[in-house]
């Protein structure tokens, strides 16, 4: 309840200063949502989505909202996440930095949310908040509350954006100070747009900050969109995210999602079909060491016919840690001819390490195929035997087998240097 | 090559081989036949250094050095390879990764320098050539969504690449059409070498219609009961395995 109300009386801070000039609109959203995360409060470990999740710590510290960095990183400091000279925007504690960033504004935009609501007001109020709903999920209610700054992008009907966007997200923890940013992103394709986005969540030092952002993804009928998201907080840093993704008519949507940091991390992907022909792949990943915590909530919502679905998630557990996966997927009346296949595969690398896997599938039609398997165990000693009498040595050939399960998921991702990028990190972390 | 005495070997208690003796000279084939439950199996499972089995009584030379003492791996970078009845998948490695891991385990072994890739592909391709077949399963991951046949002729592809003395074929043509069988019989024949000494197990002796062994033996309850040249697979086949069987428990 301290929690709580300390928040809201940031928000009333907040409301009377840094956001005083804001239209009436997003006043009015903003006022609504933070009601509305005053009457949820944090969720318990006693309410079903967030059973094995417990979010006291995030109660316990005193986290003050974050502000603009008081140094602004140079550019070789963010190199290493960067994939290229490829358009981007890179934001320090929630706040867009736009020496380092390529922002567009010839038709394509790609600008902070800050900017874009000065600039295009009409078009981020058509769509802001639209598609991530507050009302049961209190995190999302706070995000957008605190909405002010965050990644836009706009992608006009039949443009085809060939080289990758990159919207790198870092914190500076500075000295002892506990903060929380709310970047809120907001991705537009028009219909038959084409685009491939990838965020990044990151920290150039290590220390307890907490990010809790919102990204919502718009599909116009016919266009395509490619998502990467990658978690790669502070170990320390407490990580809660909401993603909605929205697919009108034959849209095709493939949403990549790699956890590796964080000691306390929280994912609600959501993708709705909401026109015919809408076709959605979730790939993720998720590899925790020592006491990490990682929880991806997923749902696929059916609400269209002829729509095809299908969802794979591998978590790598190490030490004492715990993946958590949830993953529903509902089938509205009337969405016939759905496809729809889930699989979520736990390897579990050490006797402490923990995974629950639960599937949840909600089925209103009756003309549709929909299935879904998961694993949870060890390494498998006939691959493990098969591996040593080819002459691979124990050591090698457990890691070959660990890293071959994360690149299972690895291997769908098209966009090769953060294949790249990414396959370091996974065969770092097999090293250690 | 290999000599093998008086082997015993029990798995979760049950004793499985009751005193093998098996002596292979190099650039020998060897058949071993035998009824099914009768450790054919896993002799070649023991061989190549399976750990849920464990030997109880006997020895296992090979070139000259106790076999039994040696990791699995070991066995292999010292040239052993056991092609496998049920081979495994890998997920999410690639064939071709797969193998030349394996390639370079063995040459690290023997103190030569390790292939990158674009060597490995070099070594692969004048292998495949060799066996007269492509690299169509290379860029799959390790026997993932193989039909029967394609696990098989995985299997003999490793032989090739992999290049061992000492080749144990186990059940190599259980679940393969006729074609398919000649397939693996033909980079069979293909791979034979004086220097490389082959134990082929099977059930059936039509693999032997394609592959001549110089010996054959027969497995029934856990000893080599008969041993002939190549007759002695097709006088199996005309009168099965009970003559033998029989004649083993009266001894």
């Amino acid at each position: 309840m301290v929690a709580v109300a300390r928040l809201v009386a940031a928000y009333r801070a907040f409301a009377a200063n840094g956001a005083s000039g804001a239209p009436a609109w997003l006043k009015d959203l903003r006022e609504g949502a933070i009601a509305r995360f005053d009457a949820l409060g944090f969720p318990t470990t006693k309410q079903e989505a967030w059973r094995f999740t417990n979010v006291a710590a995030l109660t316990e510290t005193a986290f003050d909202l974050a502000h603009p960095a008081s140094r602004i990183p140079q550019l070789a400091e963010i190199q290493p996440f960067l994939l290229g000279d490829g358009p981007r925007l890179v934001f320090v504690n929630g706040f867009l930095v736009r020496s380092l960033s390529t922002p567009l504004s010839d038709g394509v935009r790609l600008d902070g949310l800050a900017q874009a609501l000065v600039d295009t007001p009409d078009l981020v109020r058509q769509h802001l908040s639209k598609y991530a709903a507050f009302t049961d999920r209190p995190f999302a209610a706070l995000n957008t509350a605190f909405v002010h700054d965050g990644a836009f992008v706009y992608v006009p009907a039949k443009v085809t954006i060939e080289e990758p966007i990159q919207l790198l997200f870092l914190t500076t923890p500075v000295d002892a100070e506990r903060v929380v940013a709310h970047p809120r992103n907001l991705i537009v394709l028009e219909r038959e747009a084409r685009a491939t986005v990838v965020e990044t969540y990151a920290s150039l030092e290590d220390g307890v900050y907490w990010t809790n952002a919102v990204t919502e993804v718009v599909v116009g009928d016919g266009a395509r969109v490619d998502c990467y998201r990658v978690q790669r907080e502070s170990d320390q840093a407490y990580h809660v995210a909401v993603t909605d993704v929205h697919q009108g008519r034959d849209t095709t949507v493939n949403v990549h999602a790699v956890a590796f940091g964080a000691a306390l991390a929280r994912h609600d992907l959501r993708g709705t079909l909401a026109g015919p022909g809408g076709y959605l792949i979730l790939n993720g990943l998720y590899v925790l060491d020592g006491e990490q915590h990682a929880d991806h909530h997923t749902a696929i919502d059916h609400a269209a016919p002829h729509c095809e679905s299908h969802e794979y998630f591998n978590g790598v557990l190490d030490g004492r840690s715990r993946g958590i996966f949830n993953g529903r997927i509902i089938v509205r009346p009337g969405a016939q001819k759905t496809d729809s296949k889930q699989t979520n595969n736990n390897l579990l690398l050490s006797g402490e390490a923990h995974a629950d896997s639960q599937p949840q599938l909600e089925i209103y039609a009756d003309d549709v195929k929909c299935t879904h398997g998961s694993t949870v165990g060890p390494l498998d000693p006939k691959a493990l035997f098969y591996l040593r009498s080819r002459g691979i040595g124990e050591v090698d050939a457990r890691r070959l087998m660990t890293y071959g399960f994360a690149a299972e998921i690895l291997n769908r991702m098209d966009v090769a240097p953060l294949r790249a990028q990414l396959d370091e990190i996974v065969r770092a972390r097999l090293a250690e | 090559m290999l000599e093998v005495r008086g082997l015993h070997v029990a798995v979760s208690g049950t004793e499985i081989l009751r005193g093998v003796d098996l002596s292979v000279k190099a650039g020998e084939v060897h058949a071993i036949m035998g009824p099914n439950g009768s450790g054919k199996s896993t002799l070649t499972q023991v061989l190549a250094g399976h750990p849920a089995y464990t030997v109880t009584a006997g020895t296992a030379t090979y070139e000259g050095k106790d076999l039994l003492a040696l990791k699995p791996e070991e066995r292999a970078r010292e040239g052993l390879f056991l092609a496998f009845q049920y081979p495994v998948e890998i997920r999410g490695i690639t064939n071709s990764y797969f193998l030349r891991s394996a390639v370079n385990a063995v040459r690290k072994h023997r103190g030569q320098e390790e292939l990158d890739p674009l060597d490995f592909l070099q070594v692969l391709e004048e292998k495949l050539k060799a066996i007269g077949w492509d690299d169509t399963l290379m860029n799959r991951p390790v026997n993932e969504g193989f039909s029967g046949g394609e696990k098989k002729r995985n299997e003999i592809l490793q032989l090739a690449v992999l290049e061992p003395r000492l080749a144990l074929l186990d059940e190599t043509d259980s679940g393969l059409d006729i074609d398919a069988l000649k397939t693996v019989a033909n980079a069979v024949n293909k791979l034979r070498a004086p220097d490389r000494s082959f134990v082929i197990v099977t059930h059936y002796q039509r693999l032997l219609n394609f592959i001549t062994p110089d010996v054959v033996h027969v497995l029934a309850d856990g000893r080599i009961v008969k041993s002939g040249g190549p007759d002695l697979a097709h006088e199996l086949e005309a009168k099965g395995y009970d003559w033998l069987r029989a004649g083993a428990m009266v001894s």
